[in-house]
């Protein structure tokens, strides 16, 4: 967590001057104690009311610069926390950004986002009560004796006595809580997850009649977190008042031995009175404390969370200068590229080789974990190949920038990824300044512009976030239209058909071939129909090529490929 | 998820636990964004608008229901706060005898009174008294904490598991009306909030009167005129909260909005970010992340800064009657109407006494947001339940896998009927294929033939029976189902495959991963059958996740399958191992299958064609294309372009 702090450092005035404010806050908080001592010795004792209420005046004057001190303070505060929590949010915002898509698949879409947002605010509000409420303790515990030592050193002895014990007794509390409130926090998670999967899996559940499992599940969950929190709950509930039993006996120490001063002449019955006063205010501040402790194991698991977030190096960087490439256009090659994802024991691309020329279609077709999708990625430089390379123009793509490379292609993923935004944004985000006629010009390619003018705006109909309203064939074609829109030199469609019908499907290829005749296109398919007029058709098995060439080539000469379209077609279709 | 830190602030007397403020934090609703997610602005500070319940009174009245086994240790309870606050209250008092003795004895000693001096018996005896005292009052405090604990702890224990059982009793209909979302944080959230205000609140409630009426009576004993004075400075604390918090609101309400929306702007982009990248748009993303992070930054900061305000400006009024308790009481000592440790004791019993007020608002918003939270826990647990099994049912003891539709009309809205007088017999062994365009509804028949739904009309019989009159779960075990979006849990492989027969072996479970053409592919994971799937299941591809649900049902070895043959995010290879799969299952088994696949549909012994969730037609593939009617459309749109392409 202290690593986080660095994040502060644009604060660091306000944090000093939050410190000094407080300081002097308490110092004045304590400094009124005093003036009633002055009350009751001389006031009091001498019947002067004059006197009595002069002193209270400045009491009054006190108080208020007191108080004017914390709220500067508050306003401080809240900007330093506040505005950490922004620094903080916008670098790990930023960083993700950044992120290649094996760093970003390691930690997982819904981690990152609890980790940018749910996780940030915990170590902002650490900060803010730290500012507001913590320091104010070690400050009183400073002033206190300060003013007591002042006041009366010798009886500010058993203060300077016991203090160091409360703080060791609120160290243990701590150590023995601390990690319990985390096991809490893990068991929380886990009702959570029990749960979570108890709903997604509720067809299953009911169908295998797996109920009672299911709740036996829970329930374990349930019972292991409560018994950890009635833990907690009981080491707090056994500290607090002993704290406080701890702090009374002191005030009646002050008590016994400040009489017994008194009793020599030493000192008076105000300072006494001050004195006790003095320990409530330093019992009431480390209480205030002990009880802040309390989010500092939340906080600190957010701040390794967003520390790992940080600390994460993006493999991928720019290359150094962005060299121009030939004349050719769109030409795409992979030289013996071989790739493994981090950890795997065999590589999921091994030694691929293959070109594809403008003008022409390379269909590519695979099995499962045969690395299709993994080989689309890589021509997008979401990875980078281990060994051998990957040639845009006759140039290594690891020696253009990443935003030449992709301005370069209009990829389609699997996945239809909508924003939210009208269907015109959608569409614009392949290319920013597209005019309306070449939004509506991709949408017509994309087999699109029906289903968008039969919508209640057009092309100005919102699309809710995630896409929800409009069915997967519709998002899969606005997905095409995006990517048309920016007419680039290499189209990629990572299996992007699968989701329309084979008549929609049959006309958005016929249309594209027209309009990409100059481009490299790219097909990742399952349908044997999608890549069967392919120019160049790539058969990947288990992370190879298994045959290059055209549909009627393939049949007769691969194996597996004569395998996939048996799968698909019947006997009698193939005949 | 607050009850984290909510559960544990038992702050016994001083009210340092939270800050007086606008109202009560409420966790935030978003628990689908993972583990640890959900609960915007924790315990402290970031607080959202107050929510109230609909029917305060009758849900109070139900949470006191819910206490009611425990009505014995709460009787406890309130009277433990009264001692251990009772006890604590008269300590000042006490003391300020103490400390009376002293400056008489003193001034007495000063001036050379003969024989006035300090009493120090009577100071010790005082002191003992006070130890004593503060002994006894804590230990009754950890009494009631402690008894608190358990009440509490178990309160919730109690409350979740009824809500997790009554989840179990409830159709699929309400599943599939509410998001998971909503469900999630009614469970855990509401019912945390339930919890952490029985664990805290209650007991600082309590306190907080006694202390206040203790405080009141005590200071009354002492000077009837310092108590005035000193109430003099109550509705100005009054004020100036009411103040700060109706200034506040407004800057919590805005930063509220823009939590909102700089949630849904990073969740969006972390799901899209595979496009923003593709599309080279980090900058842009960026650059609108940071406008609305700065909007927060604006809002924020005003938010916390008014609301911390309150502190300071509580400070400064308790500082002013502690000034006015200090110069009215030293003038009163002057004219001998009340004695110096009266004064003392006053200065403590006025610091007492403006916090429990304070606290009070601060606990009856707490209420309310408790009883909202409550509220919505009850009404959920008064949705109403499936139809229970009746007593008598009956069991088919080795079923052959005859169903038929006898007159069924079925709807989810009364206003909209789906099914009407269906009538369809199928025989043991037979395949029905289930066609139609995507979004016809085809999980109908299943959510029927599994009575996940129950039918308006008509019956439905397996072996003759009345799916009615069998036992939910006798009937379901029947039935093997084959989804295309596969259910894996948190867990080894090996426990997701057993998942399919309780008490399955080991061998069994190898055995079924065999059949289903799985075994191959978990044998080259990293620990085999032992490999854990994680959490969103994304450690293996969709085709294997589907290759390890048919080894469930192979285990399960049910008389009827329902299948989906959909595979689209499965690719070809897979796909042929899935389909041998499936085929080696159907073999002797009554089949529906949601066909994907010319053969299968060709080959079915029946089909049903759908379309808008109803059925349409109904016959086999010959009957069917003869009538030309929507399926032979459907035919020759989906198929026939395959079957010239690859002539």
């Amino acid at each position: 967590m202290i690593k986080l702090f660095r994040f502060l450092k644009p604060y660091r005035l306000f944090i000093a001057a939050v410190l000094v404010l407080i300081f002097f806050q308490s110092l004045f908080e304590l400094y009124l104690p005093r003036l009633m001592a002055d009350i009751v010795d001389v006031g009091v004792v001498q019947g002067d009311t004059n006197y009595i209420l002069r002193v209270g005046g400045l009491m009054l004057l006190v108080a208020a610069i007191g108080a004017v001190c914390t709220i500067l303070a508050a306003n401080l505060s809240a900007k330093t926390a506040m505005g950490f929590g922004k620094i903080l949010r916008g670098k790990v915002f930023s960083q993700v950004e950044e992120l290649s898509l094996s760093e970003f698949s390691r930690i997982g879409t819904a981690s990152l986002i609890t980790r940018t947002t749910n996780d940030i605010t915990q170590v902002q509000m650490l900060v803010m009560v730290t500012l507001r409420m913590m320091v104010m303790a070690p400050m009183m515990l400073i002033g206190g004796i300060i003013m007591a030592v002042s006041q009366d050193a010798a009886l500010a002895r058993i203060i300077v006595l016991i203090i160091p014990v409360i703080v060791a007794a609120v160290i243990v509390v701590m150590n023995k809580s601390t990690p319990l409130f985390r096991a809490m926090q893990e068991k929380l998670d886990k009702v959570n997850r029990v749960l979570r999967e108890g709903l997604t899996g509720i067809r299953v559940i009911r169908a295998f009649d797996r109920i009672d499992y299911e709740k036996r599940r829970f329930n374990d969950a349930n019972l292991d977190l409560t018994s950890t929190a009635i833990k907690v709950n009981r080491i707090m509930a056994t500290a607090m008042p002993l704290m406080m039993v701890t702090m009374n006996f002191m005030a009646i120490a002050i008590i016994w031995f400040g009489g017994l001063r008194i009793d020599q002449g030493t000192m008076q019955v105000g300072s006494l009175m001050a004195f006790i006063q003095y320990v409530m205010h330093i019992m009431f501040s480390l209480i205030m404390v002990s009880m802040m402790f309390v989010m500092i194991p939340r906080a600190s698991a957010s701040a390794v969370r967003i520390n790992e977030v940080l600390d994460t190096v993006p493999e991928i960087c720019d290359g150094e200068a962005a060299k121009s490439g030939y004349a050719t256009k769109g030409h795409v090659e992979f030289r013996n590229a071989t790739f493994s994802y981090p950890g795997a024991e065999k590589p999921v691309l091994h030694d691929i080789s293959f070109e594809a020329k403008p003008g022409e279609v390379t269909a590519i077709i695979g099995g499962t974990g045969s690395g299709k999708s993994t080989l689309v990625n890589l021509i997008l430089r979401f990875y980078d190949v281990e060994t051998g390379s990957i040639l845009i123009n006759g140039v290594d793509i690891r020696d253009m920038s990443q935003e030449d490379l992709r301005s370069k292609i209009g990829f389609v993923p699997q996945k239809a990824v909508l924003f939210s935004g009208t269907v015109a944004d959608n569409i614009r985000y392949g290319k920013e300044e597209a005019t309306s006629e070449e939004v509506e010009w991709a949408a017509e390619i994309a087999q699109a512009t029906e289903f968008i003018t039969g919508m209640k705006d057009g092309f100005d109909s919102v699309v809710a976030q995630g896409g929800t309203n409009l069915s997967g064939g519709q998002k899969q074609r606005l997905s095409i239209a995006r990517a048309l829109v920016r007419r680039p030199e290499i189209y990629i469609f990572d299996d992007s058909f699968s989701a329309l019908d084979f008549k929609t499907d049959a006309r958005l290829r016929a249309a594209l071939k027209r309009e990409t005749s100059e481009s490299t296109v790219i097909i990742v398919a399952q349908r044997v129909s999608t890549v069967m007029d392919a120019d160049r058709i790539i058969v990947l098995d288990n992370g190879e090529v298994a045959g290059t060439g055209t549909h009627r080539d393939l049949i007769k000469t691969c194996n597996v490929y004569r395998e996939i379209v048996m799968s698909q077609l019947s006997e009698e279709e193939l005949a | 998820m607050s009850g984290t830190d909510r559960g544990t602030t038992t702050g016994p007397r001083p009210g340092l636990g939270r800050e007086p403020g606008p109202a009560e934090s409420r966790p935030g609703r978003g628990l689908r964004r993972g583990p640890g997610g959900g609960g915007w602005g924790a315990g402290h500070g970031m607080r959202m608008p107050l929510e109230k319940a609909k029917d305060f009174k009758g849900t109070l009245k139900r949470l006191m229901e819910y206490l009611k086994p425990h009505r014995l240790q709460l009787l406890a309870v309130v009277l433990m706060s009264i001692l251990g606050t009772g006890f604590g209250i008269a300590g000042p008092k006490i003391m300020g005898k103490a400390i009376t003795e002293l400056f008489e004895g003193s001034i007495g000693k000063m001036r050379g009174v003969p024989g006035r001096g300090i009493d120090f018996d009577y100071v010790l005896r005082i002191l003992l008294i006070l130890g004593g005292l503060y002994v006894v009052s804590a230990f009754f405090t950890y009494l009631q904490q402690l008894i608190m604990v358990n009440v509490s702890q178990r309160t919730v224990y109690n409350m979740r598991k009824a809500v997790n059982d009554k989840l179990s009793r409830l159709p699929l209909s309400f599943f599939d009306s509410k998001t998971h979302g909503e469900i999630l944080s009614r469970v855990v959230n509401d019912v945390d909030n339930v919890s952490g205000t029985l664990q805290q609140s209650i007991t600082q409630m309590i306190s907080a009167v006694v202390t206040l009426v203790g405080s009141v009576v005590m200071m009354l004993s002492i000077s009837p005129l310092l108590t005035l004075v000193c109430i003099v400075t109550l509705p100005l604390s009054v004020i100036v909260t009411r103040f700060v918090a109706s200034r506040s609101q407004k800057y919590f309400i805005a930063q509220q909005r823009t939590l909102g929306e700089l949630n849904g702007h990073v969740e969006e982009m972390y799901t899209g970010h595979v496009i923003v990248k593709a599309f080279g748009r980090e900058d842009e993303s960026i650059k609108k992340f940071d406008e609305i992070n700065e909007e927060l930054y604006n809002s924020s900061w005003k938010a916390q800064f008014i609301s911390g305000i309150i502190m300071p400006l509580m400070g400064f009024i308790n500082n002013l009657s502690y000034v006015i308790v200090a110069v009215a009481g030293g003038i009163l000592v002057t004219r001998r109407t009340i004695e110096i440790g009266d004064v003392q004791a006053f200065i403590q019993y006025a610091r007492q006494f403006t916090q429990p007020i304070v606290r009070t608002a601060n606990i009856a918003n707490i209420i309310q947001s408790t009883i909202a939270s409550a509220e919505r826990v009850f009404e959920l647990l008064d949705e109403t339940e499936e139809t229970p099994d009746s007593k008598d049912a009956k069991v088919i003891e080795s079923p052959r896998g005859e169903v038929a539709f006898d007159h069924v009309s079925f709807s989810y809205k009364k206003e909209a009927p789906l099914i009407e007088d269906m009538n369809i017999n199928v025989e043991s062994g037979q395949t029905i294929a289930i066609v139609g365009p995507t979004g016809a509804g085809k999980t109908t028949l299943v959510n029927l033939l599994m009575r996940f739904y129950e039918i308006d009309g008509g019956r439905i019989t397996v072996d003759g029976v009345d799916i009615r009159e069998l036992g939910r779960g006798h009937l379901r075990s029947i039935f093997g189902m084959v989804l295309q979006d596969t259910w894996l849990f948190h867990g080894t492989i090996r426990d997701n495959i057993a998942y399919g027969r309780e008490g399955a072996t080991f061998d069994e479970v190898v055995k079924a991963a065999k059949a289903a053409q799985a075994h191959h592919f978990i044998k080259t994971l990293p620990e085999g059958y032992d490999t854990m799937i994680n959490e969103d299941a994304s450690n293996i591809s969709e085709g294997q996740k589907q290759l390890l649900t048919i080894a469930r049902v192979i285990l399960a070895d049910p008389a009827i399958l329902i299948l989906d043959e959909a595979t689209s995010s499965v690719d070809t290879r897979t796909e042929i191992l899935i389909q041998r799969a499936m085929m080696d299952l159907m073999k002797g088994r009554t089949s529906f299958v949601i066909a994907h696949r010319l053969s299968t549909i060709r080959d079915a012994d029946l089909i049903l064609v759908m379309d808008n969730g109803s059925i349409i037609e109904t016959g086999t593939h010959r009957e069917l294309l003869a009538m030309s009617g929507f399926y032979a459309d459907l035919y020759n749109s989906q198929f026939t372009g395959v079957g010239r392409a690859a002539v």
